[in-house]
């Protein structure tokens, strides 16, 4: 009896995600499926990298533009509030007749998405340098462009990466809305997930998930902190 | 451009429209489950908020509330609540399985926004309005019922709209797991390679969502105590100005 017990225990020891146990935690799963949880992930990051990499090359000659313009910001950040509105869900079938489902469409999608929060983000920097400061600059002989680089933009810099970060922690999430045109990411494996009732799979992808939109933030803080140190330098010396 | 045609012809179909699975039913389930995501997400965080608010605390409450619900996918999250057997029956509807796990996906979700611009709006409204109701003798509650709150108003409503359009974009991602909704048309075109019907859908959810921030708009302009017409400079250095959040930068979940 006890022989048969634990025979039976240990001939389904292995599977917590059987036809018959569905775990949501399970180690196993992990081990078992480790060549596709880490294909989704490095797709997830590819992505995200890509779309926050476009947002950020526009982002910038976008801003300065609206800044240099002051006619075209209102109807910038109207554009951009307008596109947050989309759903993420509607905006990629819309890219689609001219992107075909690629990746490149859920890149743009969500490019446009973190790009709305970037501009603003560059603007807000940029109008955060406080006037004196300018002035100071401008006498000392900086020209606009050498002023705008020496300057304005390492003193935008605190408010322009919360923007960052903001775009990127929001983009990972998004990301796995892509799985609708079959390139999300770890959102594939939440969706198989549940077309399939895997609690493992689903769990762990999600898990992956928040996982990788902490370490990225983490990044860029850390980032900031090596970009900006008058900032810490001070703090430390107090 | 053969799939826009496709999306056109589908638009204009009437019969994409009526019957159980038509179009409009489906928005009506989507507004309806909008709605009292929005409606629960309001009872439970305007008055922590507000209060919070009031008593000049809970920053950090809504910095994390926010940072949380940013990080965490709602796909994932209404993923986690479908498969998962706890929240509603087995049926299907706007108040049914996949639908009750909307309901509270959206919820969590509709909570953010509105917290943190709930609590800034009163924590910024100014000092010296403050003391001037301090002065007149007002109670907390007093100055909390009749100069913090219409002050913040607007501010307050702010969140909601946001909220708003946010969970009306996340009711569309429930199409992903089986749930109610336009969502549904969009999915539905897609994993039956009828990309017209998909773009369709995708149509009327933008617009709908542009329709709805519209009216939030709207509805935010009316409950403004500070009504500015034609210019919206000639308040600057009143002390009562209306504190200004970064709402691009905070709308993020859909």
């Amino acid at each position: 009896m006890t022989l048969l017990a634990a025979a039976s225990a240990t001939a389904d020891a292995p599977s917590c995600y059987s036809r018959l146990t569905n775990e949501w935690f399970c180690w196993q799963y992990v081990q078992d499926r480790q060549d596709q949880l880490v294909s989704a992930t490095v797709e997830h990051i590819q992505i995200t990298l890509a779309a926050i990499a476009v947002s950020v090359l526009i982002a910038f000659p976008l801003a300065l533009l609206a800044r240099r313009l002051p006619r075209l910001e209102a109807g910038i950040l109207g554009l951009s509030t307008a596109v947050y509105t989309i759903p993420s869900l509607a905006l990629l079938p819309l890219l689609v007749p001219f992107t075909d489902l690629s990746k490149t469409t859920v890149v743009i999608g969500l490019a446009l998405y973190a790009l709305t929060i970037l501009v603003r983000a560059v603007l807000e920097g940029l109008r955060s340098v406080p006037e004196e400061v300018r002035e100071s600059a401008t006498g000392l002989g900086y020209g606009p462009t050498r002023r705008l680089f020496r300057v304005e933009l390492p003193l935008a810099l605190p408010v322009m990466m919360a923007g960052l970060r903001v775009a990127t922690v929001s983009t990972v999430a998004l990301t796995t809305v892509g799985t609708i045109v079959s390139y999300g990411g770890l959102g594939n494996l939440i969706s198989d997930g549940v077309l399939t009732n895997f609690r493992a799979e689903l769990m762990t992808a999600s898990i992956i998930c928040v996982v990788l939109a902490v370490v990225l933030d983490l990044l860029i803080v850390g980032s900031q902190w090596l970009l900006t140190p008058w900032t810490h330098g001070r703090a430390a010396r107090a | 451009m053969n799939v826009i045609a496709d999306a056109w012809d589908y638009l204009t179909t009437a019969s994409s429209w009526t019957g159980d699975a038509g179009m409009l039913h489906l928005m009506a389930q989507q507004l309806l489950i909008t709605f009292t995501a929005l409606l629960v997400a309001m009872l439970i965080g305007l008055p922590i908020a507000l209060w919070l608010g009031h008593l000049g605390r809970g920053g950090l409450l809504a910095i994390n509330v926010s940072n949380i619900g940013r990080a965490v996918p709602t796909f994932a999250l209404l993923a986690l609540l479908v498969v998962a057997d706890w929240p509603g029956t087995r049926e299907f509807g706007p108040y049914g399985r996949a639908g009750l796990a909307t309901i509270i996906a959206l919820t969590l979700f509709a909570l953010p926004p509105i917290i943190t611009a709930a609590n800034v709006a009163i924590r910024e409204v100014s000092p010296s309005v403050r003391q001037a109701a301090d002065g007149m003798g007002m109670t907390g509650w007093q100055k909390f019922w009749r100069v913090e709150l219409p002050l913040a108003a607007s501010l307050v409503m702010s969140g909601v709209r946001l909220a708003l359009v946010q969970v009306w974009a996340t009711a569309t991602i429930a199409a992903l797991v089986a749930g109610p909704g336009l969502g549904r048309v969009i999915t539905d075109g897609f994993y039956r390679t009828n990309y017209g019907k998909g773009i369709a859908g995708a149509i009327v959810v933008a617009t709908v969502a542009l329709v709805l921030e519209g009216l939030a708009a709207l509805a935010q302009r009316r409950l403004d105590p500070v009504p500015h017409d034609r210019s919206p400079k000639r308040h600057q250095g009143m002390s009562a100005t209306r504190p200004m959040v970064a709402e691009g930068t905070d709308a993020v979940g859909h």
